[in-house]
């Protein structure tokens, strides 16, 4: 990567808008829902005990774990109002984000707000009715004002944390600060790790500041102060809004991928060709897997690049496997009838998982077979990416050579084969694909059973893009355009060590190695 | 004038009462003094009045009308309330405070400052003071500002619990003077809970003595201090008299030495 760091400062407008949106928006709502929740609650022990109970115990849920629920949750809402009242929402980026961070929000303010009503002194209440307050009144000119110092406690703890978690909105297709996180991640890209770390770290110190402002303004009884701060958040979350709206990024085609280099490399090449048609593009980056085949289905996404054998098995469930003309012909009529997608076409290669050692420990073993590998495999520990484990090819492996290794190990497919370098783990589940098969100078094992179903790499469009003639125009000349070759020395040079490219620098150089351009 | 009849108050459905038949007439401009041991129910009495606390049976009327029939936040502020935490808002500057029952009942701005100001000399505080928070004054000083804040919208009935109790005895006895001279020149009806026979004797016009929720004595100072029927009311009233006939007695030794 020829400068990582002005890459970065070129998405930052971008990136930091979506993250103080999605921030602010989840902080405003979860004040919006605390507020009255801490007013129904306070002279109530019987709703008070639930009501934090349910906070408490939402907080406890891992943050990412609470994001990639609300996906289905809304995506099963969604369906179900379109079909009542015709009427479909975006189940995926922004509003299982918001959701996901606005529950998160809720339990600091609400905490801090009952220990402070609880706390001001009997007196004051009592004095508050014997002045002839009105219940209301009591509330709005006193218990508020009294508690406002410590709730602003809460509020400010609330924004540090929903800043933080508001990186782990990338992942559900919601652009954040977490997509240097992420993308850094996976392409080992040190630079936009940190960057994006940074970035929320500032965020959040700032954010905080301002509020500690207002907070300042509200405890010493200087309402300038408090009205500054305000008037200085408002302005950053306007300018915030501001940003997507020059950018005019609404309508127009939005190009997925998930969460490694190749997909990353083919995301660019789709968004560039589709972005020649004059359309706007939109680009979602390091989703899940099965996450991106639903976001199409549900035209959340217009396009995308899947492999055969994660179609048929993991999204369409089937068991055993065809031969890989007759899968693919089936995958085709399947895919159509079942979802409305359009399998537009195989690239031309195939980015199958295989198994991975060094060269120097299978040559000393003499391992060149998986079936080899079962003699040693009780000695070995097996690594493999975040879904290997869970797919059926695994199971298949397994029974079918009799595999019992010694420990599984799950990493980020960039960890993956520094795990195996280092050796923390000794055998990986490797994609043929990948461009560090060569560079680490692993050797393959073969599959003399062929149990790994072929993994055809095929652009599939969404049923509404499937429509869109200057879409189909523009992609159709990738069809059977990509050999192996090509597409592992794409990925080498944005995973390598050395002279490291971006993934829209090797997306241009493999563009006019196959003749594309 | 206030006018209690067969009122009755329970915190525990019925178990025990804190206040237990009580009927009581109030006439206007009367200064009455409430006393009791603790657990007597003597501020459940009071707080009836007001309707801080709203009893099982019985009525309480004010110049015959029903307090039920008034909503509660308009009856009190029409009535003053001080008590022994003072209860001063700390968010609200000391002019706020004072002037908080006015503005309730939505007085125009002009009349609240001057109301506030008239108040403030009258409770023998600077005007200085009126800018300041509720933290920054002595508790004597809070407590003016307290009674200065029950008087503020010009109540006809003043009701006190405890008002001097958590004061030193030099603070007590000056407040408790200005308390008696405000309710002469003002004309007000005042009823004031204490557990000080002394206080109720030197401030009040009648006393009225509580045990176990019921009253036990009613009567003006003099009349009690000649004597009652019931032991323990005997007993307390032997207090004053006890310790006004020793520092009689102390001051005529003196006198006599010299």
């Amino acid at each position: 990567m020829s400068d990582p760091l002005h890459s970065a400062l070129a998405v930052l407008p971008d990136y930091l808008s979506q993250h103080v949106l999605l921030s602010a928006a989840a902080l405003a709502l979860g004040i919006a829902l605390s507020v009255p929740l801490l007013i129904a609650a306070r002279h109530s022990a019987r709703l008070r005990w639930p009501v934090l109970a349910a906070a408490s115990l939402i907080q406890t849920v891992p943050s990412i774990a609470l994001l990639a629920l609300f996906y289905p949750l809304l995506l099963g809402l969604s369906r179900l109002t379109d079909r009542l009242f015709g009427v479909r929402f975006q189940a995926l980026g922004f509003l299982p984000s918001l959701l996901a961070l606005t529950l998160y929000s809720i339990l600091p303010i609400l905490r801090n707000g009952v220990t402070a009503v609880l706390n001001l002194d009997p007196a004051i209440l009592q004095a508050a009715h014997g002045v002839g307050m009105t219940s209301r009144q009591r509330l709005l000119r006193v218990e508020l004002p009294l508690a406002a110092p410590m709730l602003m406690a809460g509020v400010r703890t609330s924004a540090v944390w929903v800043i933080g978690t508001a990186t782990l909105a990338t992942p559900v297709g919601q652009t954040s600060l977490g997509n240097y996180i992420f993308t850094g991640l996976q392409l080992a890209n040190w630079v936009w790790v940190l960057f994006g770390c940074a970035a929320a770290v500032v965020l959040a110190l700032v954010t905080d500041q301002l509020l500690a402002l207002i907070e300042f303004g509200l405890a010493r009884r200087r309402p300038r102060l408090a009205w500054l701060g305000l008037c200085l958040l408002v302005a950053g979350v306007a300018a915030a809004a501001a940003v997507p709206l020059t950018a005019s990024r609404r309508a127009g085609f939005v190009v997925g991928a998930k969460n490694f280099t190749e997909q990353y490399i083919l995301a660019a090449l789709i968004a560039s060709r589709l972005r020649a048609t004059g359309h706007p593009v939109t680009e979602r980056t390091g989703l899940g897997s099965t996450l991106a085949f639903q976001a199409l289905a549900a035209n959340e996404l217009s396009v995308y690049v899947d492999y055969t054998g994660t179609l048929w098995h993991d999204d369409l469930h089937h068991g055993s496997d065809p031969p890989r003309a007759k899968m693919l012909s089936a995958l085709r009529t399947q895919l159509r009838r079942r979802y409305g997608i359009v399998l537009l076409g195989p690239l031309g290669y195939e980015n199958a998982y295989v198994l991975a050692m060094r060269r120097r420990q299978a040559a000393a073993l003499g391992i060149r077979t998986i079936g080899d590998l079962a003699r040693f495999a009780p000695q070995f520990a097996l690594g493999g990416d975040l879904e290997f484990f869970a797919r059926p090819v695994w199971h298949d492996l397994k029974r079918r050579y009799g595999l019992h290794f010694r420990a599984l190990r799950q990493y980020e497919p960039a960890f993956m084969y520094h795990a195996l370098m280092s050796g923390a783990v000794n055998v990986i589940a490797a994609f043929s694909s990948d461009g560090r098969i060569a560079e680490d100078h692993l050797v393959v094992l073969k599959d003399p059973l062929h149990v790994i179903p072929p993994y055809d790499a095929v652009i599939l469009l969404s049923p509404r893009a499937a429509h869109d003639p200057a879409l189909r125009r523009a992609l159709e000349p990738l069809i059977d355009h990509i050999p192996i070759g090509l597409m592992r020395h794409a990925n080498f040079m944005a995973d390598r060590r050395h002279d490291k490219r971006t993934p829209r620098q090797a997306e241009r150089w493999l563009a006019h190695a196959a003749h594309l351009r | 004038m206030i006018a209690l009849r067969g009122v009755c108050k329970t915190f525990d459905g019925g178990a025990s009462y804190a206040v237990r038949d009580v009927s009581l007439e109030v006439p206007a401009r009367t200064f009455v003094a409430v006393v009791g041991d603790s657990g007597s129910g003597k501020t459940t009495l009071l707080k009836t009045i007001n309707r801080l606390i709203e009893p099982e049976a019985g009525e309480v009327r004010i110049d015959g009308e029903p307090v039920r029939s008034v909503p509660p936040h308009e009856l009190r502020r029409r009535i003053g309330y001080v008590f022994q935490g003072v209860g001063l808002f700390p968010h609200l500057s000391i002019a706020e405070n004072i002037g908080i029952t006015p503005q309730l009942a939505g007085w125009p701005g002009d009349a609240i400052r001057a109301r506030v100001e008239e108040l403030i000399d009258l409770v023998c505080l600077p005007r200085t003071y009126l800018a300041r928070m509720p933290a920054e004054l002595s508790g004597g000083q809070r407590q003016r500002v307290g009674i200065a804040r029950a008087l503020a919208a010009r109540p006809a009935i003043v009701l006190m619990d405890e008002p001097f109790g958590a004061l030193d005895p030099v603070t007590r006895d000056a407040l408790g003077g200005e308390c008696r001279r405000l309710h002469e020149s003002m004309q007000l009806t005042t009823v004031m809970v204490t557990h000080d026979i002394l206080e109720a004797v030197l401030l009040a016009d009648r006393i009225v003595v509580m045990r176990r929720g019921r009253v036990v004595a009613d009567g003006e100072p003099h009349e009690l201090l000649a004597g009652h029927p019931d032991p323990a009311v005997s007993t307390l009233m032997d207090m004053p008299r006890r310790q006004a006939a020793r520092v009689r007695s102390l001051l005529e030794e003196r006198a006599a030495r010299e």
